[in-house]
């Protein structure tokens, strides 16, 4: 039915309920807005942290208690109206001001005076004969992460399709339960879109030593079943991986429908400035359903798929809301843990045209700085917190390390940085 | 539940309730507690949810393993013997009654 049969008035409306949509509502409160917010989420949970999902929650060290991020009472203190498993299906904007009419699939209508859109990213599916059938998995929310904790201690065959981030966390838990682990990945790398190949090569090196098995260069073509439950992966080759769970990690698709709708610019994601503003400056947009300028190179736009960028921009996304002053844009960062390996990074690395490997990635703890035109322009550390905090620190301040000592482990890197 | 009390840099002291298990930063910012950023949510790798933790408490918090030690070396606000990244410190009910006081600067 198309009836409204509720109306609601807000102030702020912030469409999605992740790390960004909770982020812009406490940014809000903290800079003194007093109005009412309105944060919608299409899942059924609070605002919790996704990054666990695919490694201590996965793992059955952390409950689903500890991901929510904030407690019940939190929002009533800060008077946050958060309304779970709403679908905004359309917004209406007002000809003559930043306010609109918002509708949720459920018929309920809410007035606001300013909107928000934190829509977030969707997994992006399989597209394959098969990806329906019993024992495949996504892994992005929740649900995604509970199914996955279930069906663990009864799975002896996964195969992981996608060897980036969330594959390869997977993988390392599902190996350190002792099953029977083979990664597919298309690329003849893993972590090919955001590594350099010394990294990858680590990563490769360290999950076989693990007891997993690694597949470069094989792409799957279908979900073979028995029973309507899945029993093996078929790869373009022609082999046949068998297989009582499949875990597939192979990227995200931002979320743009109503930005679509609404008629606001959008590549891949939707385009926001620097400030977050989108196509329509009286919207603001935040987290992974974004392109913005690359921080460096503003002429290059960007998708950053991370818990640091929502934080990050739905603090300026805020502030551009209140016609305040736009906050100091953080270094972007990220971080990974496989089984006992801490990667952390620092920066952008995309683009780069030359690195250098500091330490020896037999050691299991190394580090390698990706430079652009001679400039610092990130680091993955593997194992090495020193340096990471060294390099976030070079490129918080705009400065850089010289590519020619990098190498030499015998400088702390903090002792190399140099203004530009 | 053990209670976790903290002083933030703003000199309010906060008393709040913390579930077995839950890390101390954990609790501290799903109660909205001022001063602990913790940008990376627990992960070990941003050095945001730097506490001193009271002397009276040391022994029980226990101290810090090498990776947390390493982080603690580049925290902003100076390094004590007393330092701690709260995201570290998990909520026993040894642990009722913990004092810690949150470094100045994250």
């Amino acid at each position: 039915m198309d009836t409204v049969t509720t109306e609601t008035e807000t102030g702020t409306l912030i469409v999605g309920a992740g790390e960004a949509g909770l982020g812009i509502a406490v940014a809000l409160r903290n800079a003194g807005y007093t109005a009412p917010v309105t944060i919608t989420g299409l899942e059924a949970d609070p605002p919790y942290q996704r990054p666990p999902l695919s490694k201590e929650f996965l793992a059955g060290e952390m409950d689903e208690e500890n991901l929510l991020l904030r407690a019940d009472d939190f929002y009533q203190d800060k008077d946050l109206r958060l309304l779970t498993n709403a679908h905004i299906e359309d917004i209406v904007l007002d000809e003559d001001s930043a306010g609109g009419t918002a509708t949720t699939s459920a018929g309920h209508a809410i007035h606001f005076d300013g909107l928000a859109l934190a829509t977030g990213a969707s997994p992006r599916r399989l597209p394959v004969p098969g990806g329906d059938l019993d024992g495949v998995c996504y892994l992005r929310d929740i649900p995604d992460a509970r199914r996955l904790r279930t069906l663990l201690p009864g799975a002896t065959r996964v195969v992981v399709v996608g060897g980036g981030y969330i594959g390869l966390e997977a993988a390392a838990v599902a190996r350190g339960r002792g099953l029977d682990v083979t990664v597919v990945e298309t690329f003849d790398r893993l972590l090919q879109r955001v590594a350099a190949p010394p990294i990858s090569e680590f990563f490769r090196t360290a999950h076989e030593k693990r007891g997993a098995k690694v597949l470069l260069g094989a792409s799957v073509t279908a979900l073979r079943g028995s029973a309507g439950s899945v029993s093996g992966v078929e790869l373009s080759d022609g082999m046949v991986l068998p297989a009582d769970l499949v875990i597939i990690g192979i990227g995200v698709e931002p979320r743009i429908e109503l930005a679509q709708k609404l008629g606001l610019d959008c590549g891949r994601g939707i385009i926001v400035d620097d400030a977050a503003r989108t196509s329509n400056p009286a919207i603001v947009a935040a987290g992974d359903c974004t392109m913005q300028p690359h921080p460096l190179y503003p002429t290059e736009s960007i998708c950053l798929e991370s818990v640091q960028n929502a934080a990050d921009q739905a603090k300026v996304a805020a502030a551009s809301l209140m016609d305040g002053p736009r906050p100091e844009r953080a270094v972007p960062w990220f971080w990974s843990n496989q089984a006992d390996i801490r990667l952390q990074i620092a920066g952008l690395s995309m683009g780069f045209d030359d690195y250098v490997i500091r330490g020896e990635p037999g050691t299991e703890q190394f580090t390698v700085l990706y430079y652009r035109d001679g400039r610092l322009i990130a680091a993955d550390a593997v194992n090495n917190p020193h340096d990471f905090m060294a390099v976030k620190r070079a490129l918080a301040k705009g400065a850089t390390i010289d590519p020619t000592d990098a190498h030499n482990t015998g400088l702390p890197l903090k002792t190399l940085i140099r203004e530009i | 539940m053990p209670k976790i009390i903290l002083r933030s840099p703003d000199g309010n002291t906060h008393t709040v309730d913390a579930r077995v298990g839950a890390s101390v930063m954990e609790t501290a910012v799903k109660h909205g507690v001022p001063g602990i950023v913790a940008e990376c949510g627990g992960a070990l790798s941003c050095a945001t949810c730097h506490v001193y933790v009271s002397d009276s408490c040391l022994e029980r918090a226990g101290a810090a393993e090498d990776f947390e030690d390493e982080m603690l070396d580049d925290a902003t606000s100076e390094r004590r013997p007393n330092s701690r990244l709260s995201c570290q410190i998990r909520m026993s009910d040894e642990l009722d009654g913990l004092e810690v006081e949150i470094a100045p600067e994250q």
